[in-house]
């Protein structure tokens, strides 16, 4: 087990997506933040506590993709995890996708999806914290936290404050 | 969760408290403008009616396609049934037809379990009211309906008070309300007269009483039950316009209650004898958010026990 990032370098790659974000899209007016439930979440909390600091509070939700995954069929069902769209709605908005690892594409295929039955963004981006290659699907990242190259036995696994009572990023070696 | 919903008793709280949050979170995506879920995608529902309903069939066809499964609704009227078939040939036309759950309602006590336990078919099967049995969903969508309206109750149902009153002895979906209300911890008294309190009431974990105006003020739900005439053979009280007073719920009767109080009724309701239309159409009755609330919580049941793998060939990984 390796640590590839500490809690410092997990805050400092948000700070720097979150100039990033106000970078690509010329302020913030128009940005609304979604966290994939449940790290992705979190992240997006944090992402938008540093966009409040460094220049506006941006609307914050959650989304969940449970119900829009491919691979429903192949595991026992799951629990629903909260949707909360922000009072603003997301019709016309740019909207940034949070997500803590970017791995096949398929959860964030399926969150497009799911953004789809609810409204029509103007355009929508992605944030992730890690990105660790083999994508099964022609999607990308808009902002990455750190690319971290591993082999397809290895998991990456992330520890965040909130729920696992510390700031990580692990690469566990496959068994 | 086990592969069929038969009974109250296959669910655990937690099980139940998950199926409830499931329904909540799909109430939220099904206040959006596309109402519409891929979830169940080339999944077959068979709709098996061999008793008559409105509210229940059109709630599972509405739930299941929401979840975008295939509906096929079979009523016993008009089928083959009435001219003879058993419920094990219609059970195998239904299998080789490729269904992956059957909703059953039927007149006999235990046609569900039956129906799970014979091997004939090997969808999940859903118990939509067998007899005077269990009627699950309903009790799961009154709970429902119950933390919808007293949120304080998001986890626990310990403190809260419940009556229900009428006709329990034939009443399926009080006996399956007072397994779910008695395991998610609230505490229920069943109101009726001596002639329509079943006979091993004394194994329940409730109260009995046999005077409605005693308990009024001091429950926080009352649930008013359909006087079943169909079922019964005998008399079971002097006269509808006697029990209609003694266990009836008049405009005084419902002034009574306490100020947060909410009624509710499974239906279809007999206006004028269990329930007068003025108590059915107050701002207290929930009758209405029952029945919306039905369809959420059908989903969340056919999402929990067709949402994931259900054979076990088909779990990878």
């Amino acid at each position: 087990m390796a640590i590839v990032l500490d809690a410092g370098e997990i805050g400092r790659a948000l700070k720097r997506i979150a100039h990033e974000i106000i970078e690509h899209n010329h302020g913030l007016d128009n940005v609304v933040l979604l966290g994939i439930p449940t790290r992705g979440a979190f992240l997006g909390e944090r992402i938008a506590q540093f966009l409040k600091e460094i220049q506006s509070p941006v609307p914050v939700g959650t989304l969940d993709i449970t119900l829009h995954r491919d691979d429903l069929r192949m595991r026992p069902p799951r629990p629903l995890l909260p949707t909360l769209i922000p009072g603003g709605g997301i019709e016309g908005k740019d909207i940034v996708l949070v997500d803590d690892v970017f791995f096949s594409g398929r959860t964030i295929r399926a969150a497009l999806d799911a953004i789809g039955e609810i409204g029509r963004p103007a355009t929508v981006q992605l944030a992730v914290l890690v990105d660790r290659g083999h994508r099964q699907l022609p999607i990308r990242a808009d902002y990455v936290g750190k690319n971290i190259p591993t082999s397809s036995s290895e998991s990456v696994k992330v520890s965040l404050d909130e729920i696992d009572g510390k700031d990580c990023v692990e690469i566990v070696a496959g068994v | 969760m086990n592969k069929h919903l038969l009974s109250i008793n296959d669910l655990s709280a937690e099980e139940a408290f998950e199926i409830l949050n499931t329904a909540s979170e799909l109430a939220k995506i099904s206040d959006g403008p596309m109402k519409k879920l891929p979830t169940l995608r080339g999944r077959t529902v068979v709709n098996l009616f061999f008793e008559d309903s409105t509210r229940t069939r059109i709630s599972f066809e509405s739930a299941a396609k929401r979840l975008s499964a295939d509906v096929i609704n079979f009523s016993a009227k008009g089928s083959s049934v009435s001219k003879g078939e058993s419920l094990k040939d219609t059970a195998q036309t239904l299998q080789a037809m490729g269904a992956d759950a059957v909703v059953i309602r039927h007149g006999a006590s235990g046609a569900a379990q039956r129906l799970a336990d014979s091997g004939w078919i090997s969808a999940s099967v859903i118990n939509a009211g067998d007899g005077t049995h269990e009627h699950p969903t309903q009790a799961l969508l009154d709970a429902y309906t119950i933390r919808s309206k007293f949120p304080q109750f998001n986890q626990s149902f310990d403190g809260l008070r419940v009556a229900i009153v009428g006709d329990i002895l034939h009443s399926r979906v009080a006996r399956s309300n007072v397994l779910l209300l008695t395991k998610l911890g609230a505490s229920v008294t069943l109101v009726a007269p001596p002639t329509l309190i079943p006979v091993g009431v004394a194994d329940w974990k409730v109260k009995v009483s046999y005077d409605l105006d005693s308990v009024l003020k001091e429950v926080d739900v009352l649930m008013m039950l359909r006087v079943q005439s169909e079922r019964m053979a005998n008399s079971f009280f002097p006269s509808e316009r006697e029990y209609s007073r003694g266990y009836g719920l008049d405009i005084t009767r419902l002034n009574s209650l306490s100020k947060n109080a909410i009624v509710m009724h499974p239906g279809p309701m007999n206006r004028g004898l269990e329930i007068s239309a003025e108590s059915a159409d107050s701002h207290k009755s929930v009758v209405l958010d029952q029945v919306a609330n039905g369809v959420l919580v059908r989903m969340a049941v056919l999402y929990q026990l067709l949402g994931g793998a259900t054979l076990i060939g088909e779990v990878s990984a």
